[in-house]
């Protein structure tokens, strides 16, 4: 009787402290491991962040670029992208967080343990996605194939899914022609809060970046399955198979000045020198800084926002 | 001999209850050795915020403005509120916007308030003022933040002002290798901007902020502040942001400066 009573107590005492456990585990969230999150799904732009701006030509504002890096800039011209053999190139890997659109991630699952093998974030038009490797694979070698969208392996760290790619091809930062070398590496770090995804991409590149390229995004859950692929189809665009290569002279881009001019911007600040993304350089042209005239068109919301109520004006 | 056969029971009653109470204390300890120490932490007799800080913010942190650039380091064309989702009710504000009124008001501090200023270029140095309460420290208008990890007593709501009455948590992260995020919740605020060019936010205005930390290639290390302004009077929808902060060795470059509705 006694070893009885022992054994029920003792089995009521291991289902509290079980359901207690199983209840800490819970927390995580169903299916997911402690420490991470469910990273799976479509992530939609908040687009309430700016780092294009308006797409004008010469526009490196928020980055720390080498004098190599702007020459290269501002002798870039747009139409090459209207080329044949460039108009399906797409973007490179940075273009996650620079580009419009949102994310649609699925994870690949190991059929015999279920563990998470990759990550696969999809390609949209004019970019080419990412695979996420998970599964404690290392990099190739340096002189591996370099892709658009290079090679990248991740991890869990600190509640945080960190990502780190290699094996980029030579291709661009922004859309405007600001260079980033095949010898780059972008570090990612996704974190969730929420509904809300916040990727951060700190881009390094010794040839073209004085300090590594820091920009952070913000994605919300979507309860609607997000789809932008879109097959890229080449087409004549005014340029013939063998014409140049549309390009300026760098001391002589005809836009130089206009988003200067269009905002009233500091030049240095337009063409990514260091110190303008440090609060000194706020206090440096405190006094010669001219606000542009009220703003008359095009004044409101651009980006993509999740409406609560009422139209947006 | 019936008394000396009670006597036995009770003493067989009494050495059986001992011997439960080990067994029950040894699977409750066994068990809980294999939880994580955040669990811990947790059940344990309420150690401090500071002391069960999964994250060490403390620190001088400098603004590094790679985003919204044309909106943070000068201040936009009077009218302009693009890529910020104002309401209708916002326009008559947004428009009539008056730095020199606002000074003359005794209101420079309008674009420093908790829905902006850790959008304002400048410098952070984050203390522990005691060891329930985080304070932020901006040079940037020269404010102070208090976060928060323990309800303040008082029967009476305290008057809004510029950074309001914040309440801090830690999110910890139930996994080896630990980690985890600061979330605060700000409200309680005066009406502010949330650009220095007059775009407002009213005093029904909710924050909410993660604070995150993340590695640098060089060794340094980066503050990222995921923040989402809520206003059902002049936001049609959550204005989220994400300002990110490099810490600096020292407080040599700490430099505080007043609110100025101008500049």
């Amino acid at each position: 009787m006694f070893i009885h009573v022992v054994m029920r107590r003792c089995a009521f005492a291991a289902l509290i402290v079980a359901l207690g456990a199983g209840a800490t585990f819970a927390q995580s969230g169903q299916g997911v491991l402690p420490g991470q999150f469910e990273f799976a799904g479509s992530w939609a732009p908040i687009g309430t962040e700016d780092v294009q701006n308006d797409s004008v030509p010469v526009d490196y504002l928020g980055l720390a670029l080498t004098d190599e890096a702007r020459t290269r800039a501002l002798s870039y011209d747009e139409s090459q992208k209207s080329l044949i053999e460039r108009q399906c190139q797409g973007w490179g890997a940075a273009y996650m967080v620079l580009g419009p659109f949102g994310l649609r991630i699925s994870a690949q699952e190991d059929p015999t343990t279920k563990r998470i093998v990759s990550y696969v974030i999809d390609p949209w038009e004019d970019w080419n996605g990412m695979t996420i490797w998970m599964d404690g694979r290392l990099h190739p070698s340096e002189i591996a194939l370099h892709t658009q969208a290079g090679f990248t392996t991740g991890r869990w760290e600190g509640g945080a899914l960190a990502a780190h790619t290699t094996h980029m091809k030579a291709g661009f930062i922004r859309k405007t022609g600001v260079p980033l070398s095949d010898e780059a590496t972008i570090d990612w770090r996704f974190f969730r809060h929420g509904n809300v995804l916040t990727v951060l991409m700190v881009a390094r590149d010794p040839v073209y970046l004085v300090e590594p390229a820091i920009i952070s995004k913000g994605f919300r859950l979507s309860q609607m399955p997000l789809d932008y692929r879109d097959p890229c189809a080449p087409g004549f665009e005014g340029h013939e198979p063998g014409d140049r290569v549309p390009h300026f002279a760098a001391d002589q881009n005809p836009f130089l000045d206009e988003f200067m001019k269009l905002y009233h911007l500091p030049r240095e600040a337009v063409l990514g020198y260091r110190e303008t993304l440090y609060p000194e350089y706020r206090k440096k042209i405190k006094d010669t800084y001219t606000p542009p005239p009220p703003c008359t068109a095009d004044c409101g919301v651009a980006g993509n926002f999740v409406r609560r109520r009422g139209p947006t004006p | 001999m019936k008394r000396a056969f009670v006597s036995r029971t009770i003493k067989v009653r009494a050495a059986s209850l001992w011997l439960e109470v080990g067994l029950v204390g040894l699977v409750v300890a066994v068990v809980a050795w294999g939880m994580p120490a955040s669990v811990h932490a947790q059940a344990s007799a309420s150690p401090s915020a500071r002391d069960t800080a999964p994250i060490d913010l403390t620190g001088y942190w400098v603004s590094y403005v790679t985003e919204n650039w044309r909106y943070r380091m000068v201040t936009p064309a009077k009218g302009e509120y693009r890529r910020i989702p104002s309401s209708q009710a916002a326009l008559p504000i947004i428009n009539g916007w008056d730095p020199a009124a606002d000074e003359r008001a005794g209101n420079p501090c309008k674009s420093y308030g908790a829905g902006a200023i850790m959008t304002v270029p400048g410098r952070l140095h984050i203390t522990w003022q005691d060891a329930e309460t985080l304070r932020i420290d901006t040079d940037a208008g020269t404010q102070t933040r208090l976060f928060r990890f323990t309800a303040r007593a008082s029967t009476s709501k305290p008057t809004p002002s510029w950074q309001g009455e914040s309440t801090a948590r830690w999110e910890r992260v139930p996994a080896p290798d630990r980690g985890g995020s600061l979330s605060v919740v700000t409200s309680n605020l005066r009406a502010g901007y949330l650009r220095k060019n007059g775009v407002p936010y009213s005093e029904q205005t909710t924050v909410t902020e993660h604070f995150d930390i993340a590695p640098l290639p060089d060794g340094g290390q980066l503050l990222l502040v995921t923040m989402t302004v809520e206003d059902p009077q002049y936001l049609n929808a959550p204005y989220v942001v994400s300002p990110h902060f490099k810490k600096e060795p020292d407080g040599s470059k700490w430099n505080p400066t007043p609110c100025s509705s101008t500049w």
